[in-house]
């Protein structure tokens, strides 16, 4: 294998304005193919907003971005289809069952009907919830909808994921546990771009960048960036980050 | 198109699985049928009379058995009093007054004419102007009976007179309730699409699923299509459902074709889904939608001909029923009932509607974005 990295994300200039509020401020960082990018930040630090950019859910204000190779202006169908999402928002249908959803989504994707049926009995089957086949995804406990609903952001063997604050609100065995689910989908080869405030999370990325009022205040892996700042934590390196406003620093 | 089929599956899942909204769907409009039905009609019964007879006369007299004997007329008081008789108007207890003054009949006796005196409650100004006619009518009729008694008592022939007799064709015996079943129906139809598709589409937004969509590659108007099927066949069911309970309950005629009134229907309901679908475009929450839904409804309603005629409204009203989609299925849908319109008696209403369907459902595509 050779250590010549293929970049599936590049962001130049990034800048998305809200009237006179800058949610993103001139962002520029380059993800690369087959690992996992953290994309870390306090609340409010316009994490989100960037990740519905690259997701095409939202048009930037300006700056030149490209994923998986496609434009972000005019080729955001062609990017759609090489991208899985999973927002901070529970997004899979409550009012029809797990299999339901399955079949849905996998339909939306131009999967075959045998295809769906396949890939669905495989997914229930890791996740331990052939049981729940026909459970509404109302019943579900939130940590395995959070489960399935990546399971289903990736149904269709994405080049890239993105996950916003996936593992929002559930405990730290499940956190964990989410976690290994990442794992086995940066190991079929999918680039994952996650964004989460829970600094042991950041531990688990290759990569992160750490965001600051809509600004990028660095980024490197976590091991660099713990030696950088001398703390043995991520929160450490967070804390300090953040307390050095990038316009103080500049 | 597969893509489409497995949305429209989905959808239906959805609405099928609902528990509030399968008994809404088949019991509302079975209840809007009885009650509207009943209640919005225009025939006057049960007009309450007062009468101040100052006469006593026997011509006077005629005139209140004559009153007395009309199924439309109920004549609760009597008395001598004007003064006590405005009082029960001013309080609302009847709606109309009869003063035949004293000296009626010898007036009427000397000098060939006579006069008495109506005082009618006109707060509802139709109501009003019924019992006017109503009552005219039945003095008239009265007045050509003395007429001929007194003028030519020896006479075996009738005077002179021109007598007018009518037909009222598609509704021989006016009866109202076959007026207003078919404009219930296409309320009912337009309610339910309505509402139905736009809050669909707003509460998918509300819930975050709508993004999760629009991350996909599916394709705008497969997805707008997805959303409109399930609630066309809804809506079409409906109106079957409503025709029958018309036939069965009030036994309305169905003079035309069924087939012509359902292809009317299904390019109407597209329109009507357009207009929701584009309503939950323009708000981002189901509230916003009911209130924008709450202002086109009662504009739809009150000027497409429902209660009041359109022929009777001023021209710019007319101008702005161009763009109520109600108006045309109104119309259409007592032509072909009641009157057995063919397809070229409705074809500038066909071709009004079609236009009317494309042009809305274009907007809604348009408005609807992926990326904001």
């Amino acid at each position: 294998m050779s250590e010549q990295k293929e970049t599936i994300i590049t962001v130049r200039n990034l800048v998305k304005k809200f009237g006179n509020f800058k949610a993103n401020d001139n962002l520029n960082f380059e993800v690369f193919k087959g690992e996992i990018f953290g994309f870390l930040g306090a609340n409010g630090a316009g994490k989100t907003t960037t990740i519905k950019i690259l997701c095409g859910l939202w048009a930037p204000t300006s700056g030149e971005i490209k994923v998986a190779g496609f434009d972000i202006y005019n080729q955001t169908e062609q990017i759609k289809r090489n991208i899985g999402y999973m927002s901070q928002k529970f997004s899979l249908y409550e009012d029809i069952t797990v299999f339901e959803n399955i079949r849905l989504f996998g339909g939306i994707y131009g999967l075959s009907r045998h295809e769906i049926a396949h890939r669905a009995a495989d997914l229930m089957h890791r996740l331990d919830l052939e049981h729940s086949r026909d459970k509404l995804i109302s019943s579900l406990p939130l940590g395995w909808r959070q489960k399935l609903a990546f399971s289903v952001a990736i149904l269709h063997n994405p080049k890239l994921v993105f996950l916003d604050e996936p593992t929002g609100g559930v405990d730290p065995v499940t956190r964990r546990k989410f976690w290994d689910q990442i794992y086995e989908a940066a190991d079929r080869g999918i680039t994952v771009f996650v964004t989460t405030h829970y600094m042991d999370e950041a531990e688990y990325c290759d990569r992160v960048s750490i965001m600051v009022d809509g600004r990028i205040a660095d980024l490197d892996t976590p091991s660099a960036l713990k030696g950088k700042y001398g703390v043995k934590n991520m929160n450490e390196v967070f804390l300090k980050i953040a307390r050095i406003k990038p316009d103080q620093n500049n | 198109m597969r893509t489409i089929l497995y949305l429209i599956q989905k959808e239906l899942l959805q609405v099928l699985r609902n528990k509030t909204m399968l008994p809404i769907i088949f019991i509302v409009p079975i209840v809007q049928l009885l009650i509207l039905v009943h209640a919005a009609t225009l025939e006057m019964k049960n007009i309450d009379m007062y009468i101040v007879d100052k006469d006593l006369s026997s011509t006077s007299r005629g005139i209140v058995q004559k009153f007395e004997s009309s199924p439309f007329y109920y004549i609760n008081h009597h008395s001598f009093s004007m003064q006590d008789a405005e009082n029960e108007l001013k309080k609302g207890n009847i709606d109309i007054i009869l003063h035949i003054p004293f000296g009626f009949e010898s007036e009427l006796v000397k000098g060939n004419n006579s006069g008495l005196q109506l005082l009618i409650d006109a707060i509802n100004g139709t109501a009003a102007g019924l019992i006017q006619s109503y009552t005219q009518a039945v003095l008239a009729d009265y007045n050509r009976k003395i007429m001929m008694e007194w003028t030519s008592p020896g006479m075996k022939e009738k005077p002179l007179s021109i007598e007018i007799t009518r037909s009222f064709w598609y509704n021989p015996e006016l009866n109202y309730k076959i007026y207003m079943v078919p404009g219930i129906l296409v309320l009912l139809v337009t309610l339910i699409g309505m509402i139905l598709a736009s809050l669909n589409l707003v509460r998918e937004k509300e819930l975050g699923t709508a993004e999760q969509i629009n991350v996909t590659p599916i394709r705008k108007y497969h997805f707008i299509i997805g959303k409109l099927f399930p609630f066309w066949i809804i809506a079409l069911f409906e109106l079957a459902f409503g025709l029958l309970i018309g036939k069965l309950i009030f036994d309305i005629p169905i003079v035309g074709s069924l087939g012509l009134l359902f292809l009317f229907a299904a390019v109407y309901l597209f329109a009507i889904l357009g207009v929701g679908l584009f309503i939950s475009t323009l708000a981002s929450t189901q509230q916003q939608v009911m209130f924008i839904n709450f202002f086109f409804m009662l504009l739809f309603i009150l000027m497409s001909g429902l209660f009041t005629p359109v022929e009777t409204m001023p021209d710019w009203a007319g101008v702005i029923n161009i763009a109520n989609p109600m108006a045309y299925f109104m119309r259409v849908n007592r032509m072909i009932l009641l009157k057995g319109s063919g397809f070229y008696d409705i074809l500038p209403e066909f071709i009004s509607i079609s236009v009317y369907a494309l042009i809305i459902l274009s907007l809604a595509v348009w408005r609807y974005r992926k990326t904001v």
